[in-house]
């Protein structure tokens, strides 16, 4: 009996379902990202050299792989932002001095940029300025009054730089794409890593429109030893200072009389 | 073996570490010198970010110094009231140096103070080491009678008030040019990371008249505890001491430093000094150069907003 009263109360709203449902909810994407990470947290140790983190994941759809333009993946993974300052060397009185500065309120200290094809050619301008996804976008405010007439020279410093010192990376064809359906990224992380919450992104993309995105967040930390000596330098420094002077006196004092054991014989 | 520093916070090669503070220690065994104006630079060419170096460096010159010292006090060859004098000049000179530190790096400029600080000094004091040894080597080679040096005189310096008397340099001086000397090795030592006893051995010869056989020990003494202060304050105010950093150079410095004093023993004193003023030219060279010629990479990139 009231399996039947139920059915009757929400057949009418099942049926009208299909017709309603499409302006109502926000229209779920035809083909949709279910993603995982092989870690999602990086451990800091002493030994600590760099470490590799696999993101993969699969294309989820009710219907048949579409036919024309194929699918394009894009993976970005970023680093804690920092605030930074940029400056230019010019040649006064015969020797190199440093004259324009440009301040960066928000820089991402590490980021990568993973596609499977080259990201020009997938990725339109205006999708990529509402994503910030190329590289010169990641990079979000100038601070503070601004110094210098043209301040892209700076910009793209601060960008050659990060390149060459290898934490900014655009690996053009580094996400591979099976049958449309699975895909997967290796993203090297530097051992030069800062502590802090990382950010993944993945884009989904079919002719040039972002169909389905994923966010999942990686923390780095340090661990053990490492922790402990930060921590105290930061909320300790005082003793932090006296510990480094300690072990700095015993160790001069340590060579001394050693050296004195195997002087005498 | 890589390692993971949790203060500069990159990974370094710990043998490469405990190498460098070896090849510095090799440095202060035969020639007497802290090794400050040589591991800062390396530091910095290995990739540790300057600010920490200069501070972590500090801490390691406290580690070699110290072990100095006490050779030296055994040897009964400190004169402590002067070390203490010049100690009281240095705490101010170096609390001024740092503010000067701070001032300069707010301008943008600090680099290229310290590079000039690096070139005027370490070409003067290379300079005349060269010259000196030279003349030392040439003087033994003719072996002639070594004219006997007049000691005891009485210059400007000696004429101001305040004197105190140091009985271990036998002196007799105003303690006004004692301050002034230890001032400007704190200010110097704040500024170019290094204890600056590169500078302070020529000014207590030349300047104070001090017998050369206190000379080591007493500068090696106020530099203990200069650099020391220098390190502790670097550690509160701006948290760039990296301990771990520390302790692997300090390792390869105090080996270094004994196989070094065991290596001078056996060497000709004269040929030693040629060696490290040639050294020191060599090193001051090299930062003139980068001065004047165009670098390579014009822009550069420091951590934090400067208003």
């Amino acid at each position: 009996m009231i399996r039947h009263a139920l059915f009757a109360v929400l057949a009418p709203v099942l049926l009208a379902l299909p017709a309603n449902a499409q302006p109502a909810i926000p229209e779920q994407p035809p083909e949709q990202i279910v993603a995982g990470l092989s870690r999602d947290d990086v451990d800091i140790t002493t030994s600590f050299d760099g470490s590799e983190i696999i993101i993969y994941g699969a294309i989820k759809r009710e219907t048949r792989i579409p036919a024309g333009e194929p699918l394009d993946v894009i993976v970005t993974l970023e680093g804690p932002a920092q605030a930074l300052t940029v400056r230019h060397k010019e040649r006064r009185l015969g020797i190199w001095v440093n004259t324009g500065r440009v301040s960066i309120g928000s820089a991402p200290s590490f980021y990568v940029v993973a596609t499977t094809r080259p990201l020009h050619l997938i990725l339109p301008a205006a999708e990529d300025q509402r994503h910030r996804i190329s590289i010169p976008l990641a990079m979000r405010a100038f601070a503070g009054p601004m110094e210098v007439e043209d301040a892209v020279p700076y910009t793209e410093a601060l960008i050659r730089l990060r390149r060459a010192a290898d934490v900014y990376r655009q690996d053009d064809g580094a996400v591979r794409l099976a049958e449309e359906t699975l895909f997967r990224a290796d993203v090297r992380l530097p051992a030069n890593l800062v502590e802090g919450v990382y950010s993944t992104r993945i884009f989904l993309l079919r002719q040039g429109r972002i169909i389905d995105t994923f966010r999942a967040p990686i923390e780095v930390r340090k661990v053990g030893l490492e922790r402990w000596l930060y921590r105290l330098a930061l909320e300790q420094p005082f003793i932090y200072g006296i510990m480094s002077l300690a072990i700095a006196v015993a160790a001069g004092w340590g060579a001394s009389a050693a050296f004195r054991l195997v002087k005498r014989p | 073996m890589q390692i993971y520093l949790p203060i500069a916070e990159v990974a370094v090669n710990a043998l490469v570490l405990i190498g460098l503070g070896g090849i510095v220690g090799l440095m202060s065994g035969l020639f007497g010198v802290g090794g400050g104006f040589l591991i800062t630079p390396l530091l910095f060419f290995i990739g540790i970010p300057p600010a920490i170096a200069v501070a972590t460096g500090a801490n390691q010159v406290v580690a070699s110094s110290f072990s100095g010292v006490l050779a030296h006090v055994k040897r009964k060859t400190v004169d402590f009231r002067m070390g203490w004098v010049l100690l009281a000049g240095g705490l101010v000179g170096s609390s001024a140096g740092v503010l000067l530190f701070n001032m300069l790096s707010r301008l943008g400029q600090v680099d290229l103070v310290v590079q000039l600080c690096y070139v005027v000094f370490l070409g003067l004091i290379g300079a005349m080491m060269l010259q000196e040894s030279l003349r030392a080597l040439h003087r033994a080679r003719r072996s002639g009678p070594i004219k006997p040096m007049r000691r005891h005189q009485h210059g400007w310096v000696h004429k101001w008030p305040w004197k105190m008397k140091f009985r271990a340099s036998g002196l007799y001086i105003s303690s006004i040019p004692v301050l002034l000397v230890g001032a400007a090795v704190g200010v110097l030592g704040a500024i170019m990371g290094v204890g600056g006893g590169f500078i302070m051995v020529p000014a207590m010869i030349y300047l104070l008249g001090m017998p050369t056989k206190v000379v080591i020990g007493t500068s090696l003494f106020q530099i203990t505890f200069l650099s020391a202060y220098t390190t502790l304050m670097h550690a509160v105010s701006s948290n760039t001491v990296d301990v771990m950093l520390a302790v692997l150079l300090i390792v390869g410095g105090v080996t270094g430093a004994q196989i070094g004093t065991h290596l001078g023993a056996r060497l000709r004193a004269e040929q030693l000094r040629i060696l490290l003023a040639l050294l020191v030219l060599g090193v001051c060279g090299k930062l003139a150069l980068d001065l004047f010629l165009r670098p390579d990479e014009l822009y550069s990139i420091t951590p934090g907003i400067l208003r």
